[in-house]
């Protein structure tokens, strides 16, 4: 295997670990907050639809990306309505806002467009485009060279190589979820709202006694979940791919949750187990490297199952213990 | 003192949340610009108009008989078993190997050993996230979750690489012999004098899973190991302080939900498809989650819940057939019943209580 292939698979790992990281921090507000969310799935997959639609019927992704928030927003109110105010069980929430997400989207997919529950391919305006870096070799290099831009690349040194395909080239969203970990960081330990989440996810009796609201806290929390869900979906939607089909964040959400669990609900222990899934899905694709580097056949199913079986070594407590918030599922109930 | 009388608890909640469901699923149906209630009436034709959509009714509601009992006898020992889906996959890779590679003289004994193989199956995939629950304290929801994905690797792996006969591009086994096939309702019902529908794919198995309802009755209500699991489900240091041991009940409660699941792979792989297809269980882990919750719990009612969903199945199935609502309005409605019954229930009850405690006070 080659230089460029490495750089090639690491750039795939970064596109497909961006969803995953989106709904992994997600899911990291809400449960330092102790608020279990294993909606993630749907939330993400409602922004996907969403951005989807109203990018293609607008032709402005930024609209489509405000409507996939909007979807993904409505849906954790929901969980904040049930979980908060009713008090009811934050895991059959979850399980409800999943399927609700897989019928909804086909639904109103299917009401708008009739195409089978899908939404129209999206054209260029449609879509978050690959930002080029300035000194990258992008496609704009290989019109003007008159070449294609495989050969530029090929030809080109291995630290060019390393910056245009692994570090330019990738849409807004990509780098934007990246600059999510360190101000996700930043929020949770640096400021006195990080400060006041992560105690309510521990003991959010002291924080009543402090006088803070309990009930807002939580809501601020699901609320940054809502956000961040949608973005990860309007990223699946209207830059990895064109358009929304059917079931189309394929279990990313419960990938994530698996990838909280297994940086132990720390931002930056997130980014990495993210990029570790996100390798894994990227290699899913590539057999034949897999097989160039172990001299023998991979099984694909197996690569899909890492993150999962991981997980549950990790849960397990054999490779060091996961720690979930103190408080976490459990409703607060005011004192009288 | 209770703030109300147990019949509003077990019969008037979960009707009101169905209720509020129904309204919701019908203002979905309005607003993709069809009416609810030709909706209905082709749903109600559809699944209970004639023996043939009955039949389907009825087969989908063995499926969930079987999940739901899984769940409900999870949640009497205070877990709450996600992961049906998975043990109902690995139920169907039971039943394929007992009857793709044993030679059954009949039919009955096939069905018994099938049945211990799928349940065997279930159980043990049920019995990793149990232990890990009972002995470790990983959350059994999220090992469970896990463990429904890495199910499905596991049998994608099986049926591409191992259980393909040769020369297939179908992901699927090989047909089941003869002699196991099972009785369809149309086969046992004839000497009866009644003619059921032949090209309907309810079954034997449909029989099986009431008895199993009886059985799940008996235990959680009439045995010494029922009362444990339900005490232990209550109250986790009152189960303890009597002297009852959490690993134990928590291992054998996630076994015998895993043994239900894996058991509804004698309906849909042994009595429908005859063979091992992908994507087999078609979500019915899941529903199980819905019918358990609707039923409160307790077997005749996961009875009741398990017909309601059938018939929504088969309905459903209808309805994408004639209009152009597609089936994936079940799940809209599968969801609502989720959250009204499960999730949104003090929204229910909060102000039922309220109404039944001043009438008391009326009445005083």
């Amino acid at each position: 295997m080659d230089f460029l292939t490495l750089i090639q698979i690491l750039d795939s790992s970064v596109r497909l670990a961006t969803p995953l990281l989106l709904a992994c921090l997600a899911g990291l507000f809400s449960e330092r907050a102790g608020i279990f969310d294993i909606g993630l799935e749907g939330k993400m997959l409602m922004a996907a639809f969403f951005s989807a639609a109203i990018a293609a019927l607008s032709g402005n992704a930024w609209l489509g990306l405000l409507a996939g928030i909007g979807s993904s927003l409505a849906l954790a109110a929901l969980h904040g309505v049930a979980s908060i105010t009713f008090r009811g069980n934050q895991l059959i929430s979850g399980v409800a806002i999943n399927f609700l997400a897989v019928g909804l989207t086909v639904l109103i997919a299917q009401d708008w467009f009739q195409q089978g529950g899908r939404t129209p391919s999206l054209l260029d305006g449609g879509r978050f485009s690959p930002i080029e870096l300035p000194f990258a070799i992008g496609p704009t290099e290989a019109e003007a060279a008159g070449r294609p831009l495989s050969r530029l690349l090929v030809e080109a040194g291995p630290l060019q190589q390393a910056y245009s395909e692994l570090i330019s080239g990738h849409s807004i969203l990509v780098y934007l979820s990246l600059l999510a970990v360190p101000l996700t960081a930043w929020v949770l330990f640096g400021t006195r709202f990080g400060l006041r989440l992560r105690a309510v996810g521990e003991n959010p009796a002291a924080v009543d006694t402090a006088g803070v609201s309990v009930v807002a806290l939580r809501f601020a929390a699901v609320g940054i979940c809502g956000v961040l869900c949608g973005i990860a979906g309007a990223y699946l939607s209207t830059a990895l791919q064109a358009g929304f089909v059917k079931e189309m964040s394929a279990g990313r959400g419960f990938i994530a949750l698996a990838a909280l669990i297994f940086a132990k609900w720390r931002p930056w222990y997130a980014l990495g187990a993210c990029l570790l899934f996100g390798l894994f899905q990227a290699l899913e694709l590539r057999p034949d490297v897999l097989e160039a580097i172990f001299q023998t056949k991979i099984q694909g199913q197996l690569l899909g199952a890492l993150p999962y079986i991981m997980t549950v070594v990790i849960l397990a407590g054999f490779v060091g213990k996961a720690v979930p918030p103190k408080a976490g599922g459990v409703p607060y109930v005011k004192e009288r | 003192m209770e703030k109300m009388p147990k019949w509003a608890d077990v019969v008037l909640i979960p009707l009101i949340s169905l209720l509020l469901a129904a309204g919701l699923s019908a203002l979905v149906i309005l607003a993709i610009g069809e009416s609810p209630t030709e909706a209905l009436n082709l749903m109600i034709e559809g699944a209970l108009g004639s023996t043939y959509g009955w039949g389907y009714t009825l087969y989908y509601a063995t499926n969930f008989l079987f999940t739901g009992l899984a769940v409900a006898v999870a949640y009497h020992a205070g877990l709450f078993n996600i992961g049906g889906e998975g043990q109902a996959m690995l139920g169907g890779l039971g039943v394929a190997y007992a009857c793709l590679f044993i030679p059954w003289p009949h039919w009955t004994v096939a069905l018994l050993f099938a049945s211990i193989a799928a349940g065997l199956f279930g159980a043990t995939w049920a019995a990793i996230p149990a232990y890990l629950q009972a002995k470790r304290g990983s959350h059994v929801v999220i090992t469970t979750i896990m463990f429904n994905f890495i199910a499905a690797a596991l049998l994608n792996y099986m049926l591409v690489n191992i259980l393909k006969p040769e020369g297939s591009f179908d992901p699927a086994t090989a047909r089941f012999p003869e002699a196991v096939h099972l009785p369809s309702l149309h086969e046992i019902l004839l000497p009866f004098g009644i003619n059921f529908s032949k090209n309907a794919p309810a079954n034997v198995s449909l029989l099986v899973a009431i008895v199993a309802c009886v059985l799940v009755w008996l235990l959680i209500w009439r045995t010494w190991l029922g009362y444990e699991i339900r005490s232990y489900g209550k109250s986790e240091t009152g189960a303890r302080y009597a002297g009852m041991s959490p690993v134990k009940i928590t291992m054998i409660a996630m076994l015998i939900s895993g043994a239900l699941c894996g058991m509804m792979a004698i309906n849909n792989v042994m009595g429908e498809a005859e063979r091992l297809v992908l994507n087999a269980t078609e979500g019915a882990g899941f529903i199980g989650i819905a019918v358990a919750l609707m039923g409160r719990n307790h077997p005749f009612g996961v009875f009741l819940a398990a017909i309601l969903f059938g018939f929504l199945y088969q309905g459903g199935a209808e309805l994408a057939l004639w209009t152009s609502i597609p089936r994936e309005l079940i799940v809209v409605i599968q969801a609502l019943v989720i959250l009204f019954t499960g999730a949104l229930d003090n929204m229910v009850r909060m102000p039922l209580e309220k109404i039944f405690v001043a009438l008391r006070k009326e009445k005083a």
